[in-house]
Order: structure tokens, then sequence, then C-alpha cells
């Protein structure tokens, strides 16, 4: 059994269906990149797998536990689901090590000093020992956005979700997050992410999946996928990246 | 001019004057204690998706806004008492202050809760915060420092706006001063003290609140 199992998830805006069918396994430790135009349904497909967007039909399964629509699977569900976002969304009254320890203690009930030392070790793991208490608007973007990734992973979620957490960063703060997130990768964690990042997709990854139009065209290994694309669509995507 | 001012004629009074200064701050603390708190839970309910309870707010708040105050205080104290609730003059002025001042400020809070960024209670779902727990942690202390200024000026308006219970005779400042330029006839004095008292007492109640909101918004380590 996958770690998450979603099958055949469509997913509509009003008129405008945006998955169109959608079936994705991911297994314990996999890292995933979700690739594909803009409007393609990445951020809505990552979404629907933490519960922010509903789904119109399908079903999603994690840790084999169906996810129904009440307020207490949802809950359950995101304890197992981590999510970063583009635009970091740090709680701005709160220091960075406030913002890590908050969920810890409200959701898992944890001690504040137990609370402290996860929060410690996480956000020493990104590299921010030396900014715990500072305030988002003290940190610069690519600092905002590993804390926030040491928000998520605090809560010890047995898969990440990143939509894009670069793409909001200045050129020369984006290394500094991916090699965070590469980092995770090496230690086993299990990603899925949306990227822009080609070079880094096809070093870090071990399944790519091309989205277009609501669908999954293709899926593989980075170097095959990106070597030869059986499809058109994929074929000129990555024709226009080059 | 033949009129010879004489605020002395005031000083036999000044315990009524005091008393009546007091009366206010007490319904103002209590109206804005407790109105806030309302207006609290309403901007919840209001920005909350619960369709049944955000109209019923909706409801209570549009009537409160395009009513005169004293109309609903004139409902509350000469009203109510048809439906079997008689309420003291100091009940009813406070129960009015507290209703009016909950309908505004739901209006007022609410605009501070959909200011905040959609992104960070979108990112508190993500680490599995319930409802309660969002509003707790999350949206309601930045939520009110959006709107501190506006909320602490409704909350003067307020207190002004109490001078009007004086008309059930609830013995606050202005029923004082009408009190005692009734028995001394010594209308220009009397006012002329009043209008210093309440001007005095919205500088200092601005003064706390601003106090207190940067005690409440002031950047300390809660570890
Ligand atoms: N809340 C919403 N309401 C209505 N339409 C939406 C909503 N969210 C997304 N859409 C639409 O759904 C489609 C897919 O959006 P989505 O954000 O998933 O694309 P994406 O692949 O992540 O694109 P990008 O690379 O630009 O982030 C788009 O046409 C978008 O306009
Ligand atoms: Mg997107």
């Amino acid at each position: 059994m996958s770690l998450v199992e979603l099958h055949a998830i469509h997913k509509s805006f009003g008129e405008l269906e945006v998955l169109k069918g959608i079936d994705l396994k991911i297994e314990e430790g996999q890292v995933i990149a979700l690739i594909g135009k803009s409007g393609s349904g990445k951020s809505t497909l990552l979404r629907t797998i933490n519960g922010l967007e509903t789904i119109n039909d399908g079903t999603i399964m994690v840790a084999g536990k169906k996810v129904g629509d009440r307020d207490t699977d949802v809950l359950t569900l995101r304890l197992n689901v981590g999510m970063v976002f583009q635009q970091f969304n740090l709680f701005p009254h709160y220091t960075a090590l406030e913002n890590v320890m908050l969920s810890p203690q409200v959701v898992k009930k944890q001690s504040k000093a137990e609370a402290k030392e996860v929060a410690e070790e996480m956000l020493a793991k990104v590299g921010l020992a030396d900014k715990m208490m500072h305030y988002p608007d003290q940190l610069s973007g690519g600092q905002q956005q590993r804390v926030a990734i040491a928000r998520a992973l605090a809560m010890k979620p047995r898969v990440l979700l990143c939509d894009e957490v670069t793409s909001a960063l200045d050129p020369e703060l984006v290394n500094e997050v991916l090699a965070v997130v590469r980092q995770l990768a090496e230690e086993g964690m299990t990603l899925v992410m949306v990227t822009h990042e080609m070079r880094f997709a096809r070093e870090v990854c071990d399944k790519l999946v091309f989205m277009d139009q609501g669908r999954i065209h293709e899926s593989g290994a980075p170097e095959e996928v990106f070597a030869n694309p059986k499809t058109s669509e994929l074929a000129s995507f990555v024709g226009g990246l080059a | 001019m033949a009129y010879k001012f004489d605020f002395g004629a005031i000083v036999p009074h000044w315990e009524l004057l005091l008393d009546g200064v007091v009366l206010t701050t007490e319904l103002t603390v209590i109206g804005a204690v407790v109105g806030v708190s309302l207006g609290t839970l309403g901007a919840w309910a209001r920005a909350s998706r619960a369709p049944v309870i955000s109209q019923i707010v909706g409801i209570y708040v549009e009537l409160i806004r395009n009513t005169p105050f004293l109309v609903q205080l004139f409902f509350i104290f000469f009203g109510l008492p048809a439906l079997g609730v008689k309420l003291s003059e100091f009940q009813a002025a406070v129960l009015a202050m507290i209703v009016n001042l909950g309908a505004y400020s739901t209006e007022i809070i609410r605009a501070g809760i959909l200011a905040i960024p959609k992104g960070q209670i979108e990112a508190a779902q993500s680490l599995a915060m319930n409802r309660v727990q969002i509003f707790r942690y999350v949206i309601i202390r930045p939520a009110l420092k959006k709107i501190w200024p506006a909320l602490s000026s409704q909350i003067v308006i307020v207190m002004l706006g109490s001078s009007v219970c004086s008309q059930i005779a609830a013995e606050e400042l202005t029923f004082a001063a009408n009190y005692i330029q009734a028995v001394n006839f010594r209308a220009f004095e009397v006012y002329f003290v009043a209008t210093a008292l309440y001007l005095a007492m919205s500088v200092l109640l601005r003064w706390v609140l601003k106090i207190f909101g940067n005690f409440l918004f002031e950047r300390r380590s809660h570890v």
C-alpha cells in the first residue's frame, strides 16, 4: 500500500473542470516533482492532497485511511501531510521559534519545553539556529521560507507538499531553500513538489509527473521523461524550457 | 453683557458631578469590555461561513447601525418590561451600550479579520489546527492590531454617547449636569464644566486605549 493514493480525482471550480481524473500513488520516501504549464492544475492537485480543496469525485487514501470530508478526517489527514507555500505564510506576530512551536503545542498538546526542543532542532536543521528570536519581517525571503519548512517539519508529517517554494524568492536566495529541500530528500522524506526548477527536479526527484489541462500526461524517472517525451504536450513543454 | 459668570455656584454640587463621572466611567468600562467581546464573537460569526448564524448577526448589526442609540435605549428600558424584562436605569444603560458597541465593533473587527492574508489561514489549516485554534492563535491578534485605532475611536464615541442615558435617569455625568443646572440655573457654567470633564475623559480614554494596545500588540516572546 502506498503512503498516498489518489484515485480518479475530479475537481471543478464552477464550470471549469481543473482536475479531470487524476490517479497518483506516492510511495514512502519518494520524491516527486509535479511540472506543467501555468493553469494546468498543479497547485489544485497538491491542495486536494491535504484537504485545502475539496474534491468533486474520486478517493484519497493517506496512510491506509480513506479521507472523507468530515472535519475530523481532514484534521487527521493534515497531521500526516505538511505543506509549504510559495508565499511562506509565516504568522507575523510570532517569532521564528514561536511559528514553529505553535502547532505542536496547540494541536499535538506538546509541553512548551518539548515543543521548544523540537522547534530548535528543526530551525537548526534549516540553518537558522541564530535567527530563532526574529520576527518574519526581520528575515529575508529565503530565511522565511526555511522557517516555513521547519514549521511544517515540526509536526513530523509523513509527506511534505511544496508548492513552488522558490518562486517568490530573489534569484540569489533560491539556492539556500533548494539546499534544504535537497537535504530532506536525501534524508528520506517523502516529498511532492510543484516546481519550475527543472535542473533541480532532474537531480533530486525519483519521479516526474507532467500535468497538462487537468490530466497527468506522463510520469516516470526524470531522465526518461525528459529524454523521450511521449506526448506532444510534454515535448513542447520541454522544448519551451530550452 | 449682563450675565455674570459664577463658577463658584457649581462647587456645592461637586460630589454629584464626581458621581456622574464615576458612573459614566463604569458604563464605559463595562460597555467596552463586554461590547468588544460581543463584537469579537459577532465578527467571527460573520467571517465564518456558517450561513444562518452569520445572517442573524448581520441583521443585528444592521438593526443597531441604522437606528438611533436613544431609541435603542428607550426600547430596552421602556419597551422590554412589556416582555417581563425589567431593568434598572443602570442595567438598561449598560445593556444598551453593550448592544450598540457590539454591533459597531462586529463590523470593525470583521474588517480586521478579512484583512488577514488567506495564505496564513491556509498555513494554519495545513498545520492541522481547527477553526477555534486558528481564530485564537492566528487571526485575532493581527486582526485587532490592524483595526485598533478604529475600535478605540468607536469606544470613545460610545463613551460620549452614554450621555444619552441621562434620558432614562441613569445618573451619569450629563444627568448630574442637568440636575445641577435645574437647581442653580447656571446652565453655562454647568455645561461648560461638563464639557471639560467629557473632553478630559475622552483624552484619558484614548490614552489608556493606546497604552493597552501597545501592551496587547507589543512584540514580546511568549517562550
Ligand atoms: N479558487 C479558485 N477558483 C476558481 N478557479 C480557480 C481557483 N483556483 C484555481 N483556479 C483555476 O484552476 C486552474 C488551475 O489552477 P492551478 O492553480 O491549480 O494551476 P497551476 O498549475 O498551479 O498554475 P501555476 O503554475 O500558475 O501555479 C486555473 O485555470 C485557475 O484559474
Ligand atoms: Mg500553482
